[in-house]
């Protein structure tokens, strides 16, 4: 190669112009990047953040005597509270079975739900899946609808359909198969009911979207090596749309779990959840410590079921 | 296995998809019997109808009118699952959610084989496509030429009475098809299997089968071994579709037996041994192949006067385009043994001689 460098020294000079520009190149696009992501970032730190820091002090604090919270040196006393109370009169420390059974209605209200919107969910996604795509969208449109009315309306219509005078009631009789109006309303039917429904279209839309990517011709392989029916659902389809299964379960036992407006609504005051428990203490109680903890220990349990569930898919891909 | 006798069998069938004058008859009354240990390929272009045969004997279409027969048992009728038909799809349809190993027993699993017989069938299979190496890895992990391979040794693994292969090769390159087509003979030989294979590769079709059926427009127009379809098209499609192909036409001056003399549309006159029954107004068509024509110095011997109009040189033979008194455009391959392609050039006047026995009477 010909002498293209006056001097060495040159050389390095240009060298290093190259390199300072290359710098400065590289500072201005991660600049970009944080300037892009700013309006964000901000909002999630004050409206997301923030919050969660303020109901994290909360719950450390001890309550004021009417609502609101005595501020001083943080104490656990609600924490504690969650899974132990005080005796009234030996001031001893007993489980506190009241919050127990609680919680565990409503992760056994969420489970359930998930697992009913989970069996509506599956065959609609599926049959969707397997429209002509001019239907598919029609259909997709139907399945969103619902999003569209308020929640509390929505809540309002199954109490008309579910009350003792309501319609359901109405046809059973005029139908003549039953003769006393069943006590649908404020029942666990009514709020596993009520949230199923509410919650469905988070089940449909994700398992529509990995079935959708299905290749139906895996489908028509599994049938030519004497897979049945039952066997390609089991062997072929539910592993093939798993993703679609856990995000869609996901997505309606998260929301089922902590959910206030339709456990309220349907479930009165007989099948106290979580969401009411939360609100409750807020409002009735005038205990903001406990409702903070409450809302803080709700949080933990969803997050941790979700860490041993990622762990454990983790896990499972590796292998 | 007595050899020779029927695997498969369809009797009239036919297969008509939508309705009234939008009704398109994929297949229009397709009889063919395919014998046991046989390589058996349906040839012919897209949507002639190939492909919808392969899916009704596997058991994913119905058909309209008709009956498949397996091992002379009706089987139209039965779904995929209770057929002992194993398919290799085109794309494969490998298990993307399964290893090799598994996608290779997942056949044996569902018919309910003790583990010990799926697990020693399984490293047979691996063997047998040389695939030993990669049992534990993820069918995405493996190349194209590895997923065909995993995609064979899943369909023989159940050990099948017939195993279909619907384009195979199409989505691999040349160098590994070519590989693939010894391999896939190998393996029917190996299996006695019987294979139907469906391809619109001619090529394909001439080095690997037994016996071709050549379809059109949901008909099969010729079944025979790969000499008998490529030397003795008796249809013009078939001459036209399997390798390139001479049109002549001629008259049938005298019939004597079989054969008679006839009288080619250059003039000359030439006796052909089997006419057999075509050329009912005694016009007939004959196909010559390009590489049984000689060209040679034009003299009363030769059949045809031509002008070399084109010369295209393939490295083990030369192929000249001729412009044909009284013949039109005809097409002469010949073998660079001679040097021909240094002699002749593009304008020269050259003979054109065809023996007898080259020239193939059409039936039409």
């Amino acid at each position: 190669m010909a002498a293209t460098f006056d001097t060495p020294k040159d050389a390095l000079a240009d060298n290093g112009r190259a390199q300072q520009a290359a710098k400065q190149a590289a500072t201005r696009t991660i600049f970009t990047r944080w300037l892009m992501l700013s309006p964000a970032m901000l909002v999630i730190i004050i409206c997301g953040l923030m919050p969660l820091l303020i109901i994290l002090a909360y719950s450390l604090m001890k309550p004021g005597d009417y609502a609101g919270v005595v501020w001083g040196m943080p104490v656990p006393d609600a924490w504690i509270n969650l899974f132990f109370e005080q005796d009234m009169f030996s001031d001893a420390m007993a489980p506190n079975y009241a919050y127990y059974i609680i919680f565990a209605r409503s992760i056994l209200m969420a489970l359930f739900t998930t697992v009913l919107a989970l069996g509506i969910g599956f065959p609609t996604a599926y049959f969707i899946a397997t429209r002509s795509p001019k239907l598919r969208n029609l259909m997709l449109f139907l399945i969103t609808i619902p999003f569209w009315t308020n929640l509390l309306i929505r809540t309002y219509s199954i109490i008309m359909v579910l009350q003792d005078q309501g319609m359901l009631n109405k046809i059973l009789m005029q139908l003549g198969i039953i003769d006393q109006p069943l006590q649908l309303m404020y029942t666990n039917i009514s709020v596993s009911y009520g949230l199923s429904y509410a919650y469905l279209p988070y089940m449909v839309l994700p398992l529509y979207a990995s079935m959708e990517k299905l290749d139906f011709r895996l489908i028509e392989a599994g049938y030519d090596l004497y897979a049945t029916r039952f066997q390609v659902l089991r062997r072929l389809i539910i592993p093939l749309v798993k993703p679609g299964i856990v995000a869609g379960s996901i997505l309606v036992f998260i929301p089922a779990i902590g959910d206030y407006v339709i456990t309220t609504q349907l479930g009165g005051g007989t099948t106290m959840m979580f969401g009411s428990l939360i609100s409750q203490q807020f409002l009735t109680a005038r205990n903001w410590p406990q409702g903070s903890a409450l809302s803080l220990a709700l949080m933990l349990l969803v997050m941790i079921a979700l860490f041993i569930y990622a762990k454990k898919a983790a896990r499972q891909a590796q292998s | 296995m007595v050899a020779g006798a029927t695997a498969i069998e369809a009797r009239n069938v036919i297969k008509t998809f939508g309705t009234g004058s939008e009704a398109f008859h994929a297949l229009d009354n397709v009889s063919v019997t395919i014998r046991q240990n046989e390589f058996f390929t349906l040839l012919g272009p897209s949507g002639c109808g190939k492909t919808t045969l392969l899916r009704m004997i596997a058991g994913f279409e119905l058909p309209t009118a008709g009956d498949i027969l397996l091992d002379g048992q009706p089987v139209a009728h039965l779904p995929p699952f209770k057929r002992q038909v194993n398919t290799v799809f085109q794309s494969y349809a490998l298990f993307p959610h399964l290893t090799v190993a598994q996608n290779i027993a997942f056949g044996l699993e569902m018919l309910g084989r003790p583990k010990s017989e799926i697990e020693s069938q399984v490293t047979k299979m691996l063997k047998l496509v040389q695939m030993e190496p990669m049992r534990n890895r993820k069918t995405n992990q493996i190349s194209g030429g590895q997923q065909q391979r995993v995609a064979l040794a899943r369909a023989l693994a159940p050990h099948p009475k017939v195993l279909l292969l619907d384009e195979p090769l199409s989505a691999l390159d040349l160098k590994l098809r070519k590989g693939m087509q010894i391999e896939l003979k190998r393996l029917q030989m190996e299996t006695g299997i019987t294979f139907i294979f469906v391809t619109h590769d001619q090529e394909e079709a001439l080095t690997m089968s037994d016996r071709i059926a050549v379809m059109s427009k949901g008909k099969i127009l010729q079944v025979g071994s790969p000499t008998e379809i490529y030397e003795h098209p008796s249809d013009r499609f078939v001459a036209h579709f399997i390798g390139e192909t001479n049109f002549i036409n001629a008259e049938i001056v005298s019939r004597d037996g079989d054969g008679g003399l006839l009288r080619l549309s250059s003039g000359a006159e030439i006796h052909h041994p089997k006419i057999g029954a075509a050329g009912s107004n005694n016009d007939i068509s004959l196909v010559v192949r390009p590489e049984r024509i000689e060209l040679a110095q034009l003299d009363d011997s030769c059949q045809f006067a031509g002008t070399v109009k084109n010369i295209v040189y393939f490295g083990t033979d030369t192929t000249f385009h001729l412009d044909v008194e009284n013949a039109g455009e005809m097409t002469v391959r010949m073998q660079n043994r001679w040097g021909h392609q240094a002699v002749l050039q593009i304008g020269d006047q050259v003979g054109l001689k065809v023996e007898p026995d080259a020239l193939q009477v059409l039936r039409d």
